[in-house]
């Protein structure tokens, strides 16, 4: 027997009868064209406090520093392709790597994510007109912004950019061992982007707690934006820490405090113990956005909800609890730190994302899969991280640590779950908002050679480091002997690492492309769930003039297709709710 | 509400355990004490909302059955264009600079960042961004009452 | 056709098994697609289960560790080391196998083949705790090795003592790490190596001579910023840290020449901090002690082991922190 559906009332959210009484929009995002009279160019975007604005100033300025970054890399690597080469003196070597390290870590990976896609998108997803404070959003920014110049001044002053990897242990961070303005620079602006990453923190935790939509419950939000709730209180955690570190380490570098100098009476390995208190929050605060993008994507190109949403919340608050107890994994080789104490709660860090790894498994299982770009960068990103996650594992064992720490096998390490997270889930986000962001279509040709290039250069590039690690070659060195048999190994991963850079051209290309022969995008181009898909390619000026009834995690799938909707989603639902009955509600209104 | 106190107040009741834990097996101060700030950030603002949410009433972005016309009106002040980011945004970046190129930078920072925070606290008493952008829909409205309770 | 509802009731009651390949082929209701059943997906997990634990003790007990491309290890601490990473390097390849499998079939198997809406299942309750309990298990397995390891790993004499528990003598080297080279001061000895390496290809830095069989314990100090002392061939590296003396021993079982380097960015010729370890017969040991004490090596320190009086400030610790508060504060 069938049953007859009908779409439930739309209702717009602006009633007439509030205080000013604005009359409700003829057509959807005409209204804004005819009220918005705003300042034009260049004024426009100094003054913006609209999320969508200063979402996509992060973005397209975090992309150029990792670009910039990525050309560091590959002169690093052209480097080390022959053992003793000369083709950047020692001293610009280890500003590359700090550099390097510090515009990934500091300025591409963290922005990207949560000023550029989450500032986006969170406010989409939970139905609200924009950030809770626009203004200390667009603040963000321009701190963002005067950190990363900070930061790459570096160059230009007598002496460089800071040349101390980008952890910068004391005390080869101090003073006498590390002078000049770079260093003090490099510190300058990890205290202007710390605040930049607070503010936006902030924003994301009142935003996601205040300004959700009717009926959108806690577990009703989207996964991407649950994510982004973990990771805005892990930088409320971490990143105070962090700039009490630096403000510290400058005082040594600069008034005469003897912190972590043992001359004065201070301990050097103190400023471990604060960086890395910082920094392991640090790399989850890197990852749980991006985990959180693959998550919103996967359901969608496997035209099934998420399997295991409430395991997946309680997954993510797990990996973020724990990550605060384990920052001294970095420190097993310094022998004062208390080894099965952070190897216990290291290991028990693969718990959760073991069921997150699960949960995505079960997402696509018994779906029907269609591999788009997002979802071809998705899954990219679930066998980098599946490896990385795994070598990981190993390094939680102290002993292990002993004998890979500071070599290639960390190296591989971070980059496989890094590049995993940031660059592959990363570029699955940007594909994937890339319509609701400007209105237009990538290139699905493009689109794929981006990925194929990609993920062949990644593997062709990491898989020697690995073996070069194990037999003993060090991180951080600008030359090694011929005879250490490294130098085969290390052309192989050159190669791909320029595989990888010249991945990156199809992407150019493809932006390119797409804004001068655009494809309009429509509202919902993927068939998504989120709330973000329910509003116009570009929103209008805040965001949503009519929202549907928010009764699961993909309201926007529900409204479009009502005989599939999602039950059982949140606590709330329960199962004798008939169809009829369920409509009755959206109806009544 | 009562789910992010529970959240928070969680958050903290973690970073106590862990830190107790850590206190009794190492001997390491600086771990402990960041532990323990951890604690304090989860439990003051989770104690907090606890509390209040047992006097508010249920918010309609709490009801698993509420209607998008719950949330009809004014849902929030939305400032416009700005200026004054910016500005305090650039005095922030000349105060960096001052401590790394010398005292000569301290005058435009401090104009810029007093104007900023000048600037910015009188925008907000005026109730909305100047300019043309203040006849923007949102810009003058005041929230429901459950709204100011929470804000 | 059937609705969405009676579907998901179909998932929480567990549903038949995995579906016959005759079953594919036909055209399904939504109802019956691609969901494997849970009894099949918890027999596969006992198979990962045991071949993960499994599979390490097997070879372990045959003395077949495959070796991944690490050095098998020539002090004991180091075989220790080594024989913990083979056995942690197979349980993850195993387990990542698995999940990398898994992932693979799933993107061929449920690849789009029709319109058709796959059931939206979300949840399964069984499915879901076993993922979470095998995890928890097979963590708990290596953290028991990781442990017994690490305590064997980090296992000191007594400082100052001459002869270990069962009598074998020690040998104490007092290493220090400066830019951009290495010092070997063998106290009991009187002998005092040190080199930087200099601009050359194949040059390799001081050498620290030590005798196979014995007992060779290591002071670590640093002179100015943290260097990294590592060996590859004794799986084994820890940090020269200023203000602190790091305690570690190490018992070669093999002769033979093994390298060694700062792995720990410390400046600008951080790449060139290489020295080596020569293992040698205790008889030949005493020789070489003997020749470099004539040939005027001999310690740059006065007065007697330094390991008596160590410089003011600072924390002795044999790697795995402090072991009373006393130590924690630095009063030794």
């Amino acid at each position: 027997m069938t049953t007859t559906i009908e779409p439930p009332e739309l209702i717009s959210p602006e009633e007439p009868g509030g205080p000013d009484g604005h009359t409700p929009a003829a057509h959807r995002g005409e209204d804004d064209h005819a009220h918005h009279q705003g300042p034009t160019g260049i004024l426009n975007w100094l003054t913006s406090t609209d999320h969508k604005v200063i979402g996509k100033s992060y973005m397209i300025t975090s992309l150029i520093l990792f670009f910039i970054a990525g050309i560091m890399a590959l002169v690093i690597r052209a480097q080390l392709t022959t053992p003793t080469a000369s083709l950047v003196s020692f001293q610009t070597y280890n500003e590359l790597f700090t550099m390097h390290g510090s515009l990934m870590m500091y300025l591409f990976a963290g922005p990207f994510a949560f000023g550029g896609l989450a500032n986006y998108i969170v406010p989409l997803q939970v139905g609200a007109p924009d950030m809770a404070f626009p203004r200390l959003n667009a603040l963000s920014y321009w701190l963002y912004l005067g950190g990363s110049i900070t930061m790459m001044s570096g160059f230009l002053v007598a002496g460089g950019a800071a040349s101390f990897g980008w952890v910068s242990y004391a005390p080869l961070s101090n003073a006498t061992n590390s002078p000049g303005a770079g260093a003090d620079l490099w510190l300058m602006s990890l205290a202007l982007t710390g605040f930049s990453a607070i503010f936006t923190g902030v924003n994301l935790c009142a935003t996601i707690f205040y300004l959700r939509a009717p009926g959108m419950t806690m577990f009703r939000v989207p996964i991407f934006s649950w994510n982004m709730l973990v990771t805005a209180i892990l930088i409320l955690i971490a990143f105070p820490v962090l700039f009490g570190a630096v403000v510290m380490l400058f005082c040594d570098r600069h008034f005469g405090t003897h912190i972590f100098t043992v001359q004065g009476g201070g301990v050097p390995v103190l400023w471990q113990n604060l960086f890395w208190f910082f920094g392991h929050p640090e790399v989850y605060i890197l990852a749980l956005p991006y985990f959180g993008m693959v998550t919103d994507i996967i359901p969608v190109f496997s035209r099934k909800p998420l399997f295991g949403y409430k395991g997946m919340v309680f997954a993510t608050m797990s990996i973020a609890a724990l990550s605060t107890g384990v920052w001294a994994h970095h420190m097993f080789t310094t022998g004062v730190v208390l080894l099965p104490f952070f190897s216990l709660l290291s290991y028990m860090i693969a718990i959760p994302t073991g069921i997150k790894f699960f949960n995505w498994i079960g997402t696509m299982w018994g779906g029907q899969l269609s591999f788009q770009t997002p979802m071809l960068f998705s899954i990219g990103f679930l066998f980098a991280f599946l490896m990385g996650g795994v070598t990981g594992v190993l390094l939680a064992s102290p002993p292990v640590d002993f004998m890979t720490h500071d070599t290639y096998f960390v190296v591989a390490h971070f980059h496989q779950v890094l590049i995993g997270t940031a660059v592959f889930a990363g570029f699955a986000g940007f594909y994937f908002w890339y319509p609701k962001m400007f209105g237009r279509m990538l290139r699905e040709d493009l689109g794929k050679l981006h990925f194929w290039g990609l993920f062949i250069g990644f593997w062709v590039c990491y898989m020697p480091q690995y073996v070069v690690g194990l037999d003993g070659m060090p991180r951080r060195v600008a030359a090694y002997l011929p005879s250490n048999g490294w130098t085969t190994l290390n052309v192989i991963s050159t190669v791909g690492a320029f595989i990888i850079g010249a991945s990156f051209l199809f992407f150019l290309v493809n932006l390119w492309v797409s804004w001068r022969h655009p494809i309009p995008a429509g509202d919902n181009p993927w068939d998504g769930g989120g709330l973000e898909w329910f509003t116009t390619s570009p929103p209008p000026h805040h965001n949503y003039s009519q929202l549907p009834p928010i009764r699961s995690e993909r309201p926007t799938w529900d409204y479009n297709h009502p005989e599939h909707r999602t039950i059982h989603a949140g606590r709330h639902v329960k199962p004798s709710d008939t169809p009829s009955e369920d409509e009755k509600v959206g109806a009544s209104s | 509400m009562r789910i992010y106190g529970f959240f928070l107040a969680g958050i903290g009741l973690f970073f106590a355990i862990i830190g107790g834990v850590y206190w009794f097996t190492s001997y390491e101060d600086g771990g402990f004490l960041m532990l323990v700030g951890s604690a304090l950030l989860g439990l003051f603002p989770g104690s907090y909302y606890l509390w209040w949410s047992a006097k508010m009433k249920p918010q309609a972005d709490d009801d698993p059955k509420a209607d998008i016309a719950e949330g009809a009106g004014a849902v929030e002040t939305f400032p416009s264009s700005s200026i004054w980011p910016f500005i305090l945004g650039m005095g922030a970046l000349f105060a960096v600079l001052t401590f790394v190129f010398g005292l000569w930078l301290a005058p435009l920072a401090a104009t810029l960042f007093l104007s900023g925070a000048i600037g910015a606290t009188v925008e907000s008493r005026r109730g909305g961004a100047a300019g043309v952008a203040a006849s923007e829909h949102t810009a003058s409205e005041h929230t429901a009452s459950e709204q100011t309770a929470t804000g | 056709m059937p609705t969405s509802v009676i579907a998901v009731k179909a998932v929480t009651n567990g549903s038949p098994g995995r579906p016959r390949p005759a079953d594919r082929a036909t055209a399904e209701p939504s109802g019956t697609s691609g969901h494997p059943g849970p009894r099949h997906a918890r027999r596969w997990r006992r198979r990962a289960l045991a071949a993960a634990i499994g599979a390490p003790l097997v070879l372990g007990g045959c003395n077949l560790y495959p070796t991944y491309g690490a050095s098998r290890g020539v002090t004991t601490q180091g075989q220790e080391t080594f024989k913990l990473y083979s056995g942690m390097m197979t349980t993850g390849i195993v387990v990542g196998g698995l999940v990398f499998l898994l992932i693979l079939w799933t993107i061929f198997r449920y690849r789009k083949r029709s319109e058709e809406m796959p059931r939206q299942f979300h949840d399964n309750f069984r499915i879901e705790i076993l993922y979470t309990v095998i995890p928890v298990i097979i963590v708990a397995f290596l953290f028991f090795f990781t442990v017994i390891t690490e305590n064997n790993v980090d296992a000191v004499v007594p400082v100052n003592a001459t002869v270990t528990a069962t009598g074998n003598p020690v040998v104490d080297i007092r290493v220090t790490a400066f830019q951009w080279g290495w010092r070997f001061d063998y106290t009991g000895l009187n002998v005092g190596v040190a080199g930087e390496t200099t601009e050359g290809p194949n040059n390799h830095g001081p050498q620290m001579v030590v005798p196979v069989g014995q007992t060779v314990q290591i002071t670590l100090v640093s002179d100015d910023v943290i260097h990294g002392f590592y060996v590859r061939d004794f799986n084994f590296s820890r940090y020269a840290l200023p203000g602190v003396t790091n305690f570690f021993d190490l018992d070669v079982m093999h002769a033979g020449t093994y390298n060694g380097q700062c792995t720990q960015i410390c400046g600008l010729y951080h790449s060139e901090m290489l020295f080596s370890v020569r293992a040698i017969s205790p008889a030949a040991f005493h020789l070489w002690a003997r020749a470099e004490v004539a040939a005027g090596h001999t310690l740059q320190r006065s007065g007697s082991s330094a390991q008596d009086n160590p410089p003011p400030n600072t924390h002795i610790t044999n790697g795995s922190g402090y072991n009373t508060p006393a130590e924690a504060k630095g009063d030794q």
